[in-house]
């Protein structure tokens, strides 16, 4: 069996012809493509908080800003200036209730921070032109594709998320359950 | 350069257009197959949960772009505004030879008897243009046999006791229930239902010269990487090509069909890959571009006659949009049930399409595809937290405790669900875009909500521990499962095709696709559209000629 999945392996790389078994989240950055250092080190703080780490690896260790960095002039190109306003807001929200930058809060203030921002209860004064609960929805929802999408989008760093829900990559080894010798699906091989 | 006269048209190689081009060109007529989008491959997107026809952030994998294609969607509150592929009010099929078929779940669901005969079987509902189709389950089930062994379904012939006759086997067995399927099932069992595996186009052995389906978890949204899942791009369309009678243009967006003085058409006006226009004759038109598209064509195709578009003279094109109001509820077990045997879906019950006391029509409930990792962190009972500690907690802990049971409700059709031109709005060339507008029937809504009852009652019997219910049915329906906007009928007053798909008063103009359904079944739909074509692809060919198309 092991031989055979082994093949198998060798055979779908050759199917698809670039298979890279290194992931093109792991090459060093050493410039941001769309973010600037600080908005770069802000994501990183606020997406830790949305995918924090525990036993399992986080939003940070996922490289979930690289992901924002590149689709941000890929294909959420569209977003620049939500995402360059709305980082703004929240920084000059941070700095108006606690006189700090958001990532100079500790731990809890930061998650007190998000979750009035989830609501909508930030000061209005600081988010003209910008809605704070939809930014707050974005930013989850990138967050989330980051770190469950496919690392070939910049994030889920080494298939991190997929190690957390233990679930096999690469995927060819959820199909072992392979077409037998007489053609039939063989269900019993796993 | 001018193109060749040919003797038939076939616009959108989707699942009905891609039957009817084979079934024509096999009888040994010229044929142009059009289609807007092109040829795609497993490899361009394998299993990436963000390049999925399902779950699509980016862009739609298989069509169609962002580029190019846009629809004005008309909300609730009346507000306005242009949506873009990706965007879900869109309402995308797909675009690319193949086109649903490609990526789709595979389900291949007959209708039942009753599903023909909706207005016969529960009388008027006010409000609804519910009616009954003018052919029945019987003028159709030779047309299903022959979608079912031409293209390919494993199932179990005897499994269903609700289902309607029929002459043959599946040409293949059935798949194998997975843990959770397993689960499902036998509690389906012992509350009294009748659970039975579903009839899939995928390859449960050898068939057709592909391989038996290897049971990877991602399958619904992608393109299968071992070609084991049957469309049209790799069955019919083919064997079309391989007769040497048709040819296939891809990347070709067709604008308009042209009618003449007499009331025939004569060909169409299209856009080349390049944004060329060209001008191709034919004996003969049949429009396929699933439901949205097909009435947004019809409603552009403007003549004297027909001055407010192709077969339109009673303002029927476009109406009745229909889909499936999708419904169900999920559950989350002590026990992991997830084994990785995919896709997930595996059994089905039939106990609540029709004869469910106070309910007009109903639906089929099957367990679900599984849910891929990002799709799973909006997979939450409600209220529950969606980040933090408590986000990774859930998903780690639940991702293979978690069952979902759904279905698509049948949905009853209104005559304010539709699809019109927008009197402004263009494409990338320039033709006006569909509009789409209305709602559903409100009766959906309670429909939905009794299928959502029955589907958690089967996940508490099987164990889950905390179980919530997701009810369907309410804004715009169309999406995957469009259809409707070209009913079938025997007036012309209130439909816009015969009973063989011809549009009243353009007897050398066809529609075939599930813009011809009257209604929708409470089943996926198509397997029907397929049916449909082999019906209508006989019916011309057998009627053909060798000249103009008009004998009635
Ligand atoms: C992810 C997914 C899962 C699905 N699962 C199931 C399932 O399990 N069971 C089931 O029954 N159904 C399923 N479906 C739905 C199924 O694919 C559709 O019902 C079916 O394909 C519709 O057939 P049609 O012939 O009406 O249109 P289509 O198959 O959509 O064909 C229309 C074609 O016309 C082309 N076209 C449109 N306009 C133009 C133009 N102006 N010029 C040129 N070409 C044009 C389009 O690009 C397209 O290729 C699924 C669909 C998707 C996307």
């Amino acid at each position: 069996m092991e031989v055979k999945r082994r093949e198998f392996i060798r055979q779908l790389c050759f199917a698809c012809g670039s298979i890279s078994l290194i992931p093109a989240c792991t090459s060093e950055i050493s410039t941001w493509r769309f973010l600037t250092a600080d908005e770069a080190k802000l994501i990183e703080a606020i997406t830790e908080q949305i995918i924090p780490a525990d036993q399992d690896a986080g939003a940070t260790d996922a490289r979930v800003v690289n992901f924002f960095d590149r689709q941000l002039i890929g294909y959420y190109t569209r977003h620049q200036e939500t995402y360059r306003k709305g980082l703004q807001n929240i920084e000059s929200s941070s700095l108006k209730i606690f006189h700090k930058n958001f990532v100079n809060l500790d731990w809890d203030q930061q998650t007190e921070f998000l979750e009035t921002m989830e609501t909508g209860e930030l000061p209005e004064a600081e988010w003209e032109g910008n809605e704070q609960r939809s930014f707050f929805r974005m930013l989850l929802d990138h967050s989330m594709q980051a770190f469950y999408g496919s690392p070939r989008h910049g994030g889920n760093c080494g298939y991190v998320s997929y190690k957390m829900l233990k679930i096999d990559y690469p995927h060819v080894i959820g199909q072992n359950r392979y077409p037998s010798e007489n053609g039939n699906t063989n269900l019993k091989a796993s | 350069m001018k193109n060749k006269h040919v003797n038939a048209i076939v616009i959108g190689a989707g699942a009905g257009g891609g039957v009817v081009a084979k079934e024509l060109a096999v009888s040994g007529l010229s044929v142009v197959l059009f289609e807007r989008g092109d040829w795609v491959t497993y490899d361009a997107h394998n299993d990436d949960e963000l390049m999925s026809q399902r779950t699509h952030p980016f862009e739609n994998p298989f069509g169609p772009d962002n580029k190019r294609h846009r629809r004005v969607f008309v909300g609730q509150n009346g507000n306005e505004r242009i949506v873009l592929p990706f965007e879900y009010p869109f309402n995308n099929n797909a675009a690319c030879v193949g086109s649903g078929t490609v990526s789709y779940g595979a389900m291949a669901w007959r209708f039942m008897e009753k599903d023909f005969l909706m207005k016969t079987s529960y009388g008027h509902v006010e409000g609804s243009t519910l009616e009954d189709w003018p052919i029945t389950y019987q003028d159709l089930e030779p047309y299903y046999e022959k979608a079912e062994w031409e293209i390919g379904v494993s199932g179990d012939h005897t499994g269903n006791p609700f289902q309607s006759v029929r002459n043959m086997p599946y040409p293949m067995p059935p798949f194998a229930y997975n843990r959770d399927g397993q689960i499902l099932y036998d509690a389906a069992k012992r509350i009294g239902l009748h659970p039975f595996p579903i009839p899939m186009l995928r390859n449960s052995v050898r068939y057709n010269g592909r391989p038996a389906c290897y049971r990877m978890r991602t399958c619904v949204g992608f393109a299968c990487p071992v070609n084991a899942k049957c469309g049209t791009h790799n069955t019919v369309i083919p064997i079309a090509l391989q007769s040497g009678n048709c040819e296939l243009r891809t990347n070709c967006q067709v604008a308009e069909v042209m009618i003449n003085e007499k009331g025939l058409a004569t060909g169409i006006k299209y856009f080349d890959e390049n944004d060329n226009g060209h001008i191709q004759t034919a004996d003969i038109v049949i429009i396929s571009c699933a439901a949205v598209e097909t009435a947004r064509l019809l409603l552009n195709s403007k003549s004297r006659l027909f001055p407010e578009g192709a077969g339109n003279n009673n303002d029927w094109v476009g109406r009745n949009l229909q889909g499936h109001a999708y419904t169900g509820a999920s559950g989350i077990f002590e026990d992991e049930i997830y084994d990785d045997v995919g896709p997930g879906a595996c059994w089905a019950v039939g106990d609540f399409n029709h004869d469910n006391e106070g309910i007009v029509g109903g639906g089929v409930l099957c367990n679900s595809f599984f849910t891929p990792p990002y799709a799973f962190t909006r997979l939450r009972p409600p209220g529950a937290k969606q980040w933090g500690l408590e986000h990774k907690e859930f998903q780690r802990k639940n991702y293979k405790r978690i069952s979902s049971v759904r279905g698509p409700f049948q949905e009853i059709p209104n005559f304010d669900a539709r699809v019109t031109v927008d009197p402004e709005v263009k494409d990338h060339w320039g033709i006006p875009v569909a509009r789409l507008s209305g709602q559903r029937h409100e009766y959906d809504r309670i429909g939905c909500q009794f299928m959502s009852d029955r589907a958690e009652e089967i996940l508490r019997e099987a164990g889950a521990i905390t179980t919530w219910q997701a009810v369907g049915g309410r804004g715009l329906s169309g999406d995957q499962h469009q259809s409707g906007t070209a009913r079938m009928g025997n007036d012309p007053k209130t439909s816009v095709t015969d009973k063989y798909g011809r549009v009243h008063d353009i007897d050398n103009l066809f529609v075939a696709d599930g813009s011809l359904h009257v209604t929708n079944g409470g089943f996926n739909p198509v397997l029907t559209i397929m049916a449909l074509g082999f019906y209508i692809g006989e019916y011309i060919a057998k009627n053909w000629n060798g000249g103009s198309f008009t004998s009635k």
